[in-house]
């Protein structure tokens, strides 16, 4: 297959994939794809922290929880709309990020990977505990708004799915942008040697910082559109479990690739959803998976295709 | 005078439990340098064992309470070697030779493995340890009542803390552990077999933390399948508190934490106790990332 029939195909099923409501799938599976996709986003912003910058941070479930509760206490509290509270939740979540993130940025891995933990717990604990008087406890918050989008009151789930999706696809756009630029290949250079990355005048410490803020402005984004088509949200969304889900997801789609991460988030979202029996025992073997695959693909399933440049003929072979 | 005495104590007695859980993450740092993220839900594994041994045996009997307790503490104890010794053998040495980062997602696997495999195997609920096992009477200390199950606690850890200590300073295991720990390489050229070591670690230390499950429900009366997440990340701390990969800094901060969580609960707020404990973690690595004792975990920038 050339690369151009791949491209023409992956556009077919790209058009499919969106006209899927249209094509009359039930209510059920579409709700099923709406997960699906809250799961992708969120794993494409945490893919930029361990995909790229390759810091392992398993807190993510953090600044997606700030997110939902600021989009949800100012439209239940003041009623802000639903879509003016987007760049506030995710201006919150970026901000957390940058307060929790600064000190413990120059941690080595495994050590990074429990701290982060540390927080998504400390943040848990502070939302049961009902801080500011804001969050409403264990139960959470609940009575959040449906957004409007152009006049248009979204209710259903195919409108979600559209909102849900759309809201991917602009994502991964960006991302890619993101990835190709100077800052994504510095990012990649930390990851694969720091001490090279620093000798070659990267301020490594900036660049991680810069990559867990923008991870956790994404996954602050994501709250809001959680909050508003859940209608209800309480601290059990965000526990720790949902933080290792995500990173499971990064992990055995392929680090630092988008098709993976996709992938990922269908596979641990949407596959269990086919086989019901297995809903209960679906984290032993995506346990047991990431052991394994961990010893024979620690890449990944789908991993990061390596980048190639076109370079004029004469220096084709002496650079590549 | 009466919370200082009460909490004194009730610190004392977690902390111990701690400490035998950091024990087995220090050890295993020690020799690998590598955290077993799988290490609280051996500890969770221990507990639920321990549970099942006492309800189908029930206690006393013909050999009487205390014995047949220790027969139970023994047989936890080495199940959960065997149970340590397989995980280190299936998900971590084939990854010897490759990144640290291999080994930390494989152990990160291993225990939502774990965890799951309890929840599969005995349910989400929580589950009741068999009440009056130590008699619930109190003796007096310093004018104050202080339940006798605290005093057996604490004093069961110290103990066991203190064996583990002679093992590892008196006899030739402990030197060839000891030694690994601080150069694998020249261990190895001085003719010690250290992949016997490593498995030797990684039997010590599930069997403590086996054994610190049995003792939570025990002195707390009820386990859950996902306990082995908060006490791994608590026994981390205290880990971490006494400077990792160090013994002694493990059973300090075992003890240092537990103090710490106790008087935190009674003086600053019971709910906000955990978080506490975390921010104690964070403060660790951010302020003094080499522990009380030893160990540096930082890059340098």
């Amino acid at each position: 297959m050339t690369a151009q029939q791949r491209k023409i195909l992956a556009v077919i099923g790209i058009v499919i994939f969106f006209a899927l409501p249209e094509l009359g799938l039930g209510t059920y599976w579409i709700g099923v794809l709406n997960q699906v996709g809250i799961y992708a986003v969120l794993a494409l912003s945490l893919n930029i922290i361990l995909g790229h910058a390759g810091m392992f941070h398993m807190g993510h479930a953090a600044f997606f929880a700030v997110g939902a509760y600021a989009t949800a206490i100012l439209n239940t509290h003041y009623g802000v709309p639903i879509f003016a509270t987007m760049p506030v939740a995710g201006f919150a979540a970026g901000l957390f990020a940058l307060a929790v993130a600064a000190p413990i940025i120059h941690l080595r891995g495994d050590y990074l990977l429990m701290v982060t933990i540390g927080i998504v717990e400390i943040v848990r604990i502070a939302l049961i505990n009902d801080i500011f008087g804001l969050t409403g406890g264990a139960n959470g918050i609940v009575g959040i708004q449906r957004p409007v989008l152009f006049g248009l009151r979204l209710t259903r789930p195919w409108q979600f799915f559209y909102l849900i999706w759309g809201f991917v696809a602009v994502s991964m756009f960006l991302f890619r942008w993101l990835e190709h630029s100077r800052f994504g290949r510095a990012l990649k250079f930390i990851r694969e040697d720091v001490v090279a990355a620093e000798g070659m005048g990267i301020n490594t410490a900036r660049c991680k910082l810069s990559a867990f803020v923008i991870g956790a402005v994404w996954a602050g984004f994501t709250g809001t559109i959680f909050a508003t088509q859940m209608r209800t949200i309480s601290p059990g969304s965000f526990s720790y479990w949902e933080s290792v889900v995500l990173f499971m997801i990064v992990i055995l789609g392929g680090r630092g690739s988008q098709r993976g991460v996709l992938v990922g988030s269908f596979l641990v979202i949407g596959l269990p959803e086919l086989f019901r029996g297995l809903q209960s025992g679906r984290m032993l073997i995506f346990g047991a998976a990431l052991v394994v695959m961990m010893i024979f693909r620690p890449q990944g399933l789908f991993p990061a295709p390596r980048r190639h440049y076109n370079l004029p003929e004469p220096y084709r072979d002496r650079y590549l | 005078m009466e919370i200082f005495i009460q909490q004194l104590t009730n610190g004392l007695a977690v902390g111990g439990i701690y400490a035998l859980i950091a024990l087995g993450y220090t050890m295993v740092y020690g020799v690998l340098k590598l955290i077993n993220f799988a290490h609280g839900d051996l500890f969770a594994l221990g507990a639920y064992l321990g549970f099942t041994l006492l309800v189908s045996f029930g206690m006393g009997g013909a050999i009487g309470t205390g014995p047949a307790l220790l027969v139970i503490a023994v047989m936890v104890m080495g199940m959960s070697a065997l149970v340590g010794y397989l995980l280190e053998r299936v998900a971590y040495r084939p990854l010897r030779k490759s990144d640290r980062l291999s080994a930390v997602v494989s152990a990160l696997g291993a225990s939502i493995f774990f965890q799951n495999a309890i929840m599969l195997i005995w349910g989400a609920q929580y589950h009741a340890y068999p009440a009056g096992i130590i008699p619930n009477i109190t003796i007096q200390i310093a004018g104050q009542s202080v339940p006798l199950i605290r005093i057996f606690v604490l004093v069961c850890s110290v103990v066991v803390m203190l064996v583990l200590y002679l093992f590892i300073n008196r006899t030739r295991m402990g030197m060839a552990i000891r030694a690994s720990a601080i150069d694998q390489g020249a261990a190895k050229l001085m003719g010690i077999d250290v992949r016997r070591v490593i498995s030797i670690v990684f039997m010590i230390g599930p069997a403590l933390g086996g054994l610190a499950g049995v003792m939570v429900g025990i002195y707390y009366g009820q386990i859950n399948f996902n306990m082995g997440q908060m006490y791994g990340l608590k026994a981390f701390t205290a880990a971490i508190i006494g400077g990792i990969g160090n013994i002694p800094g493990a059973m300090l901060g075992g003890l240092l934490l537990g103090l710490v969580e106790a008087f935190g609960a009674a003086y600053i707020s019971l709910a906000w106790r955990d978080a506490i404990t975390f921010a104690v973690l964070i403060l660790i690595l951010v302020v003094r990332p080499t522990g009380l004792l030893r160990e540096r975990v930082a890059e340098k920038l």
